[in-house]
């Protein structure tokens, strides 16, 4: 006899409509400011402009437009996508094409938008590159993702080595190298490609833009030592680094934005009012965290509500970090202009050694009175994630305060998942309040 | 005469070793003496022996030690060589060591460096960087100035000079042990049924924790005894190996490949010994000649930044066509950076120039080695097919 399997009827349910996320004015300045990029970009073969594509960490962007580069940054091209839910089939795709399962995410999401046609967030096709400005700052795997770039486009491509700080801090010999090589190969390949004479006197204009963005940069950072903090220094702040990051360091546009975003932190001071969530104002700040490692792309939104929902507001973050260590006093220099460009690259978190990682979180904790270090370590990124789980044992010693380790990536969707992560933080938070309680 | 058998049960009691006896022994043998550990992928070790110091290769732990510790420090998506070397450290069996070397090969390595300083403080720790950029008077002028902080550490770590006449004398000693493995090599190559590459493995990880004297003298008696082996040809492809070059495979999957079906005539182990293609001159300023050295005659590998797109995966296709290979088996550790970003270029390369290949992961401690022999077999028996059409 055949039984029948009769299917079960499940009543269909709607799937609850996400509220509007909320953003603040800056946030939507800098949105519109990133899209503007990449409307250039996209305009880029029109209006007859030379394309250089660089990394964040370690960018010469101030040197770039001096050559009148339009400039993208492939790795906020993959975030774009994890954002935009696209990122997981263009990660397949690369894997289909031999890419391994193993590499760095980022990586695969751009190999796999470029085997798709390159489309940019805003639908229309990026430019190919005239230019692989590789900015080896920090990170192995920028190397061979450029050298796999450089494959597929067959295009110019100029390597700026910049050393790791293995010693704790920047040699007068690995400075002497980074200037040498802008000198002798990166500024005569940026000339030959793009047929515009290098200036220097426009980089010193760029770099003295770049100071003021940065000094207003670093209070917005260090509003967050009030409480309660009236930014979120690790899901806000991914907003905004976004121009002083990227394609707008060294423009007055840059400077504007970092006014005005210092102008409306310090009235969220006055008023006492916490940062803006895309659920809506932080409105009780019960927890502050110190945060090592990027954020999950994929599920941003989500990610960012399970701090909301516990009234959770990271203090400081290492992320906010990777395009520039300004806290700790760099500027970029307009008097000495290449040395300072080599000391930029030198100092972004990821080309800091483990105990001077440890150092740094370890003063997040004291300095922004947090309640402890979270760590969201990345299945793909092995140059943050080797060695986490003993910074957060060190920071968790020196500094007496609980330390928790959640794990995602940064834009591979197969690899977020909620309820492992909620249930982390849920007992995080738990741990927190046990220490309070006891003490 | 020692006998093959004789000198290969050496280099297996060695490579056996992980409280590595033999560099106790030396240190021991008389006092001040001392040890410096070093990290794939390269450190002149001219400059260690030149300093009087045993430079020791440390490359995990492989397949027979228990990681307890090691797992703590690291996550499971990291590779597996820091993780055994952290056991290695914490279980003691590092203690010896005067001093620690790791060489810029990828971020989990160069992340170590800054762990090992936490981990061990007070010892002689090293981030080696090395230059990406091969100009003399760019990358070289790093790299002279790296060898020069490198040797005043050493110095101050044993508190005596190192002069210029005691490095040309390790250059020496190197550049024979250089010509020495081209010679193990090309007899490989030319006759894989006589040299199975479990021997000259094992040969290359003997160098690794024995004074480059006792090392040469060992090369020296296996290729004299070697000739004497009546070994039976049998009918297999001629493969080479890629991606071998920082975690160590198991020797069972050597062993494996080999009994697929496959002679080994190239691979990329511990290049650390073959990373400079030619002698080092031993006249003349000996820290210009070992930075020239590096400069313009050192291997491609993935860890390194090829400059022209043009020569990408070439040296890979060279090698192929110079040892006679017929295929290439990219054999990468589980989650490493260089040789897993790197294989799609030399793999497109390899399709070009009409070279097959196949690619497998493993990790140092991996036990089934079924799939591997399945797949060693199955790259065999088509370039059998291949080579019959």
């Amino acid at each position: 006899m055949t039984a029948t399997v009769r299917p079960i009827r499940r009543p269909i349910r709607a799937a609850k409509p996400l509220k509007e996320a909320k953003k603040d004015r800056s946030m939507a300045l800098q949105k519109a400011m990133i899209s503007g990029n990449y409307e250039r970009l996209a305009n880029a073969a029109a209006e007859n402009s030379k394309v250089a594509y660089t990394f964040v960490p370690g960018n010469i962007n101030e040197l770039l437009m001096c050559f009148d580069l339009v400039v993208n940054y492939p790795e906020i091209n993959a975030i774009q996508n994890g954002m935009r839910k696209r990122s997981g089939r263009y990660i397949m795709e690369a894997e289909k094409a031999g890419h391994s399962e193993d590499v760095c995410t980022y990586v695969k999401a751009d190999i796999g938008m470029m085997l798709k046609g390159n489309m940019g967030p805003n639908d229309k096709p990026l430019p190919n590159p005239d230019v692989l400005m590789l900015s080896y700052t920090g990170c192995f795997t920028f190397m061979k993702w450029f050298e796999l770039l450089r494959h597929q486009y067959k295009c110019e491509t100029v390597m700026l080595h910049v050393p790791y700080e293995g010693r704790g801090g920047v040699t007068s010999n690995a400075r002497d190298y980074v200037v040498k090589q802008l000198r002798e190969k990166v500024i005569p390949t940026l000339e030959k490609v793009s047929g515009v004479k290098f200036d220097i006197d426009r980089l010193r204009q760029y770099l003295k833009e770049s100071q003021k963005a940065e000094e207003n940069w670093v209070k917005v950072l260090q509003s967050a030592r009030h409480r309660p903090s009236p930014i979120d220094s690790y899901f806000g702040a991914i907003y905004y680094i976004g121009p002083i990051f990227t394609a707008f360091r060294g423009t007055p546009e840059a400077s504007d934005y970092y006014r005005q975003l210092l102008a409306e932190v310090e009235a969220r001071i006055a008023a006492g009012q916490g940062p803006i969530t895309p659920e809506g104002e932080m409105k009780k700040e019960r927890y502050r965290l110190v945060v090592e490692g990027p954020p999950n792309y994929t599920s941003f939104r989500d990610f960012w509500k399970m701090f909301y929902d516990e009234g959770a507001v990271v203090v400081a973050s290492s992320y906010a970090k990777v395009g520039g260590t300004y806290d700790f006093g760099y500027r970029h220099d307009p008097d000495h202009p290449l040395e300072s460009i080599a000391d930029y690259c030198l100092n972004c978190y990821t080309n800091h050694t483990v105990p001077e990682r440890v150092k740094m979180l370890e003063s997040y904790v004291n300095d922004y009175q947090a309640d402890g270090l979270l760590i969201n370590s990345i299945k793909s990124c092995n140059s943050f994630a080797a060695g986490q789980l003993m910074m957060m044992n060190e920071v968790q010693k020196r500094t007496g305060k609980p330390a928790a380790f959640i794990e995602s990536d940064l834009v591979d969707p197969r690899y977020f998942s909620p309820a492992n992560i909620k249930n982390r933080l849920e007992s995080y938070f738990q741990m927190i309040e046990q220490k309070r309680s006891a003490a | 005469m020692a006998t093959v058998s004789e000198i290969i049960g050496q280099c297996q009691a060695l490579y056996d070793d992980l409280d590595f006896g033999a560099a106790k022994a030396w240190k021991e043998a008389e006092a001040g003496r001392k040890v410096i550990g070093y990290m794939p992928i390269y450190v002149p070790r001219e400059i260690i022996h030149a300093a009087g110091m045993l430079p020791l290769g440390i490359l995990g732990g492989g397949d027979q030690l228990e990681v307890i510790h090691g797992d703590a420090f690291y996550q499971s998506y990291i590779c597996r060589i820091p993780r055994s070397t952290v056991e290695l450290a914490i279980s003691g069996r590092l203690d010896f060591v005067d001093g620690m070397l790791f060489p810029s090969i990828c971020d989990v390595i160069r992340n170590l460096s800054g762990m090992w300083d936490l981990m061990m403080p007070g010892k002689y720790v090293r981030y080696f960087d090395l230059p990406q950029n091969y100009d003399d008077d760019i990358g070289g002028d790093y790299y002279r100035h790296e060898l020069a902080e490198l040797r005043q550490g050493l110095e101050e770590l044993g508190g005596r000079p190192i002069t210029d006449d005691a490095l040309r004398a390790s250059i020496g000693l190197y550049n024979r042990n250089r010509d020495l493995l081209r010679q193990l090599y090309e007899k490989r190559s030319n006759a894989p049924w006589q040299v199975p590459t479990t021997e000259v493995y094992l040969l290359l990880r003997a160098g690794m924790v024995l004074p480059i004297e006792d090392h040469n003298r060992m090369l020296e008696d296996y290729l004299a005894a070697v000739g004497d082996e009546d070994r039976p040809m049998r009918d297999n492809c001629r493969v080479v190996m890629q991606g071998l070059f920082c975690e160590q495979p198991p020797l069972n999957l050597i062993k494996s490949i080999e009994l697929a079906g496959c002679y080994v005539v190239d691979d990329d182990f511990m290049m650390v010994t073959r990373w400079l293609t030619g002698d080092v001159p031993t006249d003349g300023d000996p820290w210009a000649n070992l930075a020239s050295a590096f400069l313009h005659h050192s291997v491609e590998i993935s860890a390194r930044y090829v400059e022209n797109e043009s020569d990408k995966g070439q040296f890979l296709v060279d090698r192929v066509r110079k040892t006679g290979g017929e295929g290439v088996i990219f054999a990468s550790p589980s989650f490493c950076d260089p040789a897993l970003l790197d294989r799609p270029m030399a793999q497109d390369a390899l399709k070009e120039a009409n070279i097959p290949y196949i690619a497998f992961k493993y990790a140092e401690n991996s036990g089934q080695m079924q799939p591997i022999r399945e797949q060693a077999g199955t790259i065999s028996d088509s370039i059998k097919l291949w080579s019959a059409a």
